[in-house]
């Protein structure tokens, strides 16, 4: 067992730290995700130029063939000023279905691109009626000639506003909650017959309600064999988890720190607040539901390469933690900041909603403790 | 950043599995399950292990430690819960021990730690008093100089296992003048000096685990102190540190899970395991995941010490959620055993039980391990300390 982090590793946290910390301020942020496209697209090149992409993917498509402790370290960064980039769904969704599953054409020509970060990616596998169950799929590709045809709907594509690439998730055969029958596509976003609506999310994200009407998508662009995605989707999802448990933790750090300062300066009945036991005692279990965060974050990123029922718990046994520690972190620090932790204003409430979201995002804490329990 | 195991350490996981195996026998592993047991049931294991030279892995190896990283310390505990092994008493080999290594002179290291080691001292803890609970520093047990001795005179309490013991650590009142911290100092006792008396405290479960300690005009020598007149509570606070860190019992916690596992998986719920119920499994799902928390933050912690960074406040953490999961773990056995959770095992006659064997006093034991976030600084002031010296508030 070895718990340090390789030199590299430790290079890519100051490049990224640093980077962020001179670029990424929180006024910065509040300005461009009040924009249409709600970011600043200049960050995308900045981290490509960085290796951002490139650290988690392999050396023979343009990456550094680093992995999932490099995902964690960009990831906790992210966390902390909350980046709005979509890197998990292109690089560790994308990028790992790719280099998992996708041929050889499909490698050459993707894996290149997100390493170089000239492509982004939205990840289109929820539906209205899916919850969070990812066989739970009904929109089809019906196999004619050289091309699957799509039709169906996917909601809340996080990202689909800004993205040139679409990972769809769509059955090619099976009722619709069976897990054979599920095919992984990578479509183009502006292929014929794809309407989308697109929103702002309450987090600071971009997402989109698609539909799909008799989209052409030629049979080359599919992942791995037809029918057998859902593993790979799983995979891919509990990787996801991991990098998102990660953002977390920055998040919730943040929160713990600004929170526990706050408390030292804010007077009420001539003392700073922070002299309360009351509230002492809940920015200590604060800080401890991120210490637990930041261990349940190093346990799933280092258990990914395990069996697949040993992954699953890990990464559901991660989730659980960060959904309830999120949630509860966040709801504090907004509660201790009092009046003014409610306002658009300050940067506490942005990261509380973010928190909030992440709980939801890929199976809420209900979820995961059934799908643990499940494993067991 | 990988958490395999070397051939190096598989071969020493071999090595130690295979020594348990020999070596603990098999009154070794009931042992510990009897209550109001004997003192040479407690030592028997300690003695085994002395033996083998793997008595005290967390000491430096110039006194006697085995010179463990991490990786081996955690496969060692690993292995004797799974094992069922017994585990060895800390007054000597966790608390006053490394107090002595750390602050003590040449003499008592020579005098003191041999004898920790071989098992031939018992150690208790003379800290908690009367009025001195949480409010540590408030003690009032009195050592006045008199030539080269001190006079003592006070009472200790819930002193667990004083009535075997060789030795007490106690912290004495040497000052009466100063701020509490400043006027404290810390003297090792003999326990079989004139004026001492030990009297049972029986606690929750019905045993005899704790004590009073009375101090009549007990005369120490000088030479019983550790460091410096009235610089105790720097020796004090240290030892309670070391004390915390090794309250978290992951690989105790993690066997006891799996007995759990088999009670539920036993019980029924109209014919159905208890443990397959929605709401049962659940429960048990959410307390390992708990623990899995507890395990790598442990993991995070004894990197960082291997790394030479000193054991600091955050130790806390780990006796909070490790007495927290322990207490867990027992209130939901008591849950799955249903009503043979009532029969009192005290009123049995020795080997006598009632209902399935593995309900046998777990109840009990439930009661009893209500005083995990009571010990060691109760669960609330390791809040304070992680507000004080962590957050700084």
């Amino acid at each position: 067992m070895d718990f340090n982090f390789s030199e590299e590793q430790t290079l890519l946290r100051n490049s990224v730290s640093k980077y962020l910390a001179d670029n990424y301020a929180y006024e910065n942020w509040r300005k461009f995700t009040r924009t249409e496209a709600g970011r600043d697209p200049k960050h995308w090149a900045q981290f490509a130029e960085l290796g951002l992409f490139a650290a988690p993917l392999p050396e023979a498509y343009g990456g550094l063939g680093g992995g999932a402790v490099d995902t964690m370290v960009i990831m906790e960064e992210f966390g902390r000023t909350l980046v709005v980039e979509p890197y998990v769904p292109t690089v560790v969704i994308g990028g790992g279905l790719l280099a998992r599953a996708g041929s050889d054409a499909l490698k050459e020509e993707f894996l290149n691109k997100i390493a170089a970060g000239e492509t982004i990616m939205a990840f289109a596998f929820a539906e209205a009626q899916s919850r969070f169950n990812l066989a739970n799929v009904s929109t089809t590709a019906k196999k004619q000639g050289g091309n699957y045809v799509l039709n169906g709907s996917k909601a809340v594509v996080l990202s689909a506003p800004i993205a040139d690439t679409l990972i769809v998730t769509a059955r090619t055969a099976g009722n619709q909650r069976d897990q054979k029958g599920v095919s992984v596509f990578l479509v183009d976003k502006n292929a014929k017959g794809i309407a989308t609506r697109d929103y702002a999310t309450v987090d600071g994200l971009r997402a989109s309600e698609i539909h799909f009407e008799n989209v052409e998508v030629p049979a080359a662009r599919l992942i791995g064999t037809a029918d057998d995605g859902y593993a790979l989707v799983e995979r891919a999802v509990d990787e996801a988890i991991a990098a998102h448990c990660a953002e977390a933790t920055g998040a919730m750090k943040v929160l713990v720190d600004t929170t526990v300062e706050y408390s030292k300066t804010r007077k009420q009945f001539g003392v700073p607040i922070g002299k309360f036991q009351a509230l002492q005692h809940r920015m200590v279990d604060m800080f401890i539901n991120y210490e637990q965060s930041v261990s349940m974050t190093l346990m799933v990123t280092l258990k990914l390469g395990e069996s697949d029922g040993e992954r699953a718990k890990a990464a559901s046994a991660a989730k659980v933690q960060i959904g309830k520690a999120g949630r509860s972190v966040g709801q504090e620090a907004v509660q201790i900041h009092g009046g003014i932790g409610m306002t658009e204003e300050l940067n506490v409430g942005h990261y509380f909603k973010r928190l909030t979201m992440l709980d939801t995002l890929y199976g809420n804490v209900d979820h995961h403790l059934q799908r643990y329990a499940a494993q067991s | 950043m990988n958490l395999s195991f070397s051939p190096e350490e598989e071969a020493f996981r071999q090595e130690v599995r295979g020594f348990i195996a020999r070596a603990c026998t098999p009154e070794m592993r009931r042992a510990q399950e009897g209550e109001g047991r004997s003192k040479e049931s407690y030592l028997a294991w300690h003695k085994t292990l002395y033996k083998q030279g793997w008595v005290a892995p967390q000491w430096p190896t110039q006194y006697g430690g085995t010179g463990w990283n991490v990786t081996q310390r955690y496969i060692f505990n690993e292995e004797t819960a799974r094992a069922e092994a017994p585990t060895t008493l800390p007054f000597g080999l966790s608390m006053v021990g490394p107090v002595i290594f750390t602050y003590g002179n040449e003499e008592q290291k020579k005098k003191y730690l041999p004898r920790i080691l071989s098992g031939e001292d018992w150690w208790c803890q003379g800290y908690s008093e009367p009025g001195a609970g949480s409010d540590l520093a408030n003690l009032r047990t009195r050592a006045v100089r008199e030539g080269d001795h001190y006079i003592v005179n006070g009472q200790k309490t819930w002193t667990t296992l004083a009535q075997y013991a060789d030795w007490i650590f106690c912290l004495v009142r040497t000052d009466p003048n100063v701020k509490p911290q400043e006027g404290i100092s810390f003297l090792l006792i003999d326990m079989k000096t004139p004026g001492i008396t030990v009297k049972p405290i029986i606690v929750l479960g019905g045993i005899h685990e704790v004590n009073e300690v009375f101090f009549d005009n007990v005369k120490v020598p000088v030479e019983n102190r550790i460091g410096e007149e009235n610089k105790g509570w720097t020796y004090a606070k240290f030892l309670l540190v070391n004390e915390r860190s090794g309250i978290a019992g992951v690989a105790r916690s993690k066997k006891a899970i799996e007995r759990l596992r088999e009670i539920a998986g036993a019980e029924t719920v109209d014919g159905s395991p208890l443990i397959e119920t929605d709401s049962f499994s659940r429960k048990i799902a959410q307390l390992e995941i708990d623990l899995a928390a507890l395990e790598f933050t442990e993991l995070r912690t004894l990197a960082a010490e291997s790394k030479g960074q000193m054991a600091g406040p955050e130790s806390s953490i780990l006796k909070i959620k490790g007495t927290e999961v322990q207490q867990r773990i027992t209130e939901l056995t008591v849950e799955a055993i249903g009503y043979y959770g009532y029969p009192d095992v005290h009123s049995l006659g020795d080997n006598e039980y009632v209902g399935p064997d593995y309900a046998n006093g777990e109840a009990g034991h439930y009661f009893n391990m209500r005083k995990a976030s009571i010990y060691g600084g109760s669960n609330e002031i390791q809040h304070n300390i992680i507000a004080k010296a962590v957050l700084g508030l």
